[in-house]
């Protein structure tokens, strides 16, 4: 290849990159600022919020229990060669409220809501049903991603607060239940050492990682080639991306806000 | 090179005209100058081998692309460099039956056929039943409307999906192949349900087709593209007439079953 043609090729490349970067950017904007535009949709609002939120509750619970359980048979464990036990219940809840609640519940509505929206508009675009919402004079975007944008922002500080409070429990059955940890200091001391800082920490995590979650999988849904590995991959594709952008934003916004 | 075949005399007058429209896909150069005229009120289907521009050419007309260059011009507004509002105003005009119906999966028939005067009328709810039930009952599917896409046969889904294409009453009709995957049986009704729905409703239909030549039993008019061109135009009449070797080969090969149209180069 002549250096004109490597460099054509590489131009070519850089090109494509910042239209691709700016069409996910102009998705997520417009995403957004559909939610404020008429006509809107309540009915598909709650439906998505059904399907995103409160169809995740039975395994958010349980990802919370088993987490806040190992918490307590650990924490217990090391707490108590320093003779530091009391702490148990203030280390379980600052662990789940800062960072375990917001980035597995965040891992785990990926898994389960997002790549099955990926899947969903992948396969809307392949047999062209977005194509006939387009012609039937019905922006897209609005009917399909800004109702799961908004589900996003609403249920994804919701379930993490289910987390929380169920691996909060889930660690005082272990660590108080069945190792023999002081039953006063667990409750004691998560009051006296959480604030409301550490919650909001939280809180804006779980908000961001909704947007981000739901960003990331309706855009490689909808974005998806028009066949059926076209419609795997991008499944795939959404439940890798957004889980690395959950984890780099759990440093980013920890750094900025701790 | 393109040629007309038609006469002036007695046309009706053109609902949508095409003018020297071009689009290319990267290096591919997909329609080239391509001129097309289709009249009020009449069947017109466009025909030609597989890669010659058809879908393409289809998804201008319903708004889906926008050209290169060139002019679509329907109803007398000339559409490619409309905002999406008046886009959508114009989209308002036509319904479409896409290839594989495009039927919403998670819906029933009757929430798919009442799915466009949901969003977009003000039409109340027993006046949408009464709309769906009549649509339901001019396509054949009287009753139907309780069971979802995946519970019906391909030829239903396609009176389904055509149901939902013509259940706001527009006034252009544009079917993208639609007998794609259907047994001679049900190509043969789903033809005659586009002839009568055609004359019922007085629409003008737009046809992309490949059931070449059974599909002319029902046109008015014909529209063979060859390399993103109108190669030939007219009648059915007058283009089963023309002494064109390209068309004449074209269907030749359809007739032995040559879907790709390689015989056509050149």
């Amino acid at each position: 290849m002549s250096i004109a043609g490597l460099i054509e090729r590489i131009g070519a490349l850089v090109i494509d990159g910042i239209t691709d970067l700016g069409d996910f950017v102009l998705f997520l904007i417009y995403s957004l600022l559909y939610i404020f535009l008429p006509p809107y949709k309540p009915r598909l609002w709650i439906r998505q919020i059904r399907i995103i939120g409160a169809e995740s509750i039975l395994l958010i619970g349980l990802i919370g229990a088993f987490t806040g359980m190992v918490l307590g048979l650990q924490g217990y464990n090391t707490l108590h060669r320093f003779g530091a036990a009391g702490a148990l219940g203030t280390l379980v809840a600052l662990a789940l409220v800062r960072e375990l609640g917001p980035v597995l519940a965040a891992l785990m509505v990926a898994a389960r809501a997002g790549s099955a929206m990926a899947a969903e508009l992948g396969s809307m675009q392949a047999t062209e049903q977005v194509d006939a919402l387009t012609v039937m004079a019905i922006n897209p975007v609005q009917y399909l991603v800004s109702p799961r944008m908004l589900a996003g922002i609403v249920s994804f500080p919701l379930l993490t607060t289910i987390f929380d409070v169920i691996g909060i429990y889930g660690g005082f059955v272990v660590g108080v239940g069945l190792m023999g940890a002081s039953k006063g200091p667990y409750f004691s001391g998560i009051a006296s050492n959480m604030d409301s800082h550490d919650i909001a920490i939280g809180l804006w995590k779980s908000l961001v990682f909704g947007v981000i979650v739901m960003w990331v999988c309706c855009y490689k849904g909808y974005n998806a080639e028009r066949m059926a590995t076209g419609v795997s991959r991008a499944t795939t594709e959404a439940v890798v991306l957004s889980s690395v952008l959950i984890l780099a934003f759990d440093y980013i916004i920890g750094a900025i806000l701790i | 090179m393109a040629t007309n075949a038609s006469t002036s005399n007695g046309m009706p007058p053109n609902e949508i005209e095409v003018r020297d429209l071009c689009r290319r896909f990267g290096r591919q150069e997909v329609l080239r100058h391509l001129d097309l005229e289709i009249a009020q009120a009449q069947i017109t289907t466009i025909v030609g081998p597989s890669g010659c521009g058809k879908t393409v050419l289809l998804k201008h007309l319903n708004l889906l692309l926008r050209p290169d260059s060139g002019t679509i011009t329907i109803e007398g507004v000339e559409v490619t460099r409309l905002g999406n509002r008046a886009l959508d105003a114009v989209r308002e005009k036509f319904g479409m039956l896409f290839q594989a119906g495009a039927l919403f999966d998670s819906m029933s028939v009757f929430d798919n056929v009442a799915f466009p005067l949901v969003e977009k009328t003000n039409l109340k709810s027993d006046e949408i039943t009464a709309r769906v039930n009549e649509t339901l009952a001019a396509v054949g599917l009287d009753g139907m409307g309780d069971k979802y896409p995946s519970e019906m046969s391909g030829g239903m889904q396609k009176r389904a999906a055509l149901a939902r294409a013509l259940v706001r009453r527009p006034r252009i009709l544009m079917l993208d192949e639609p007998t794609t995957g259907l047994d001679p049986t049900r190509t043969g009704a789903i033809h005659e349900l586009i002839r009568s729905t055609q004359k019922n409703f007085d629409l003008t239909v737009v046809m992309v087709s490949h059931d070449v030549p059974a599909v002319f039993q029902i046109s008015d008019r014909v529209a063979f593209l060859n390399h993103g061109e109108t190669h030939l135009h007219g009648t059915v009449e007058e283009v089963m007439a023309a002494e064109d070797a390209v068309f004449k080969r074209f269907l030749a090969g359809r007739a032995a079953g040559d879907d790709d149209g390689a015989s056509l180069a050149g």
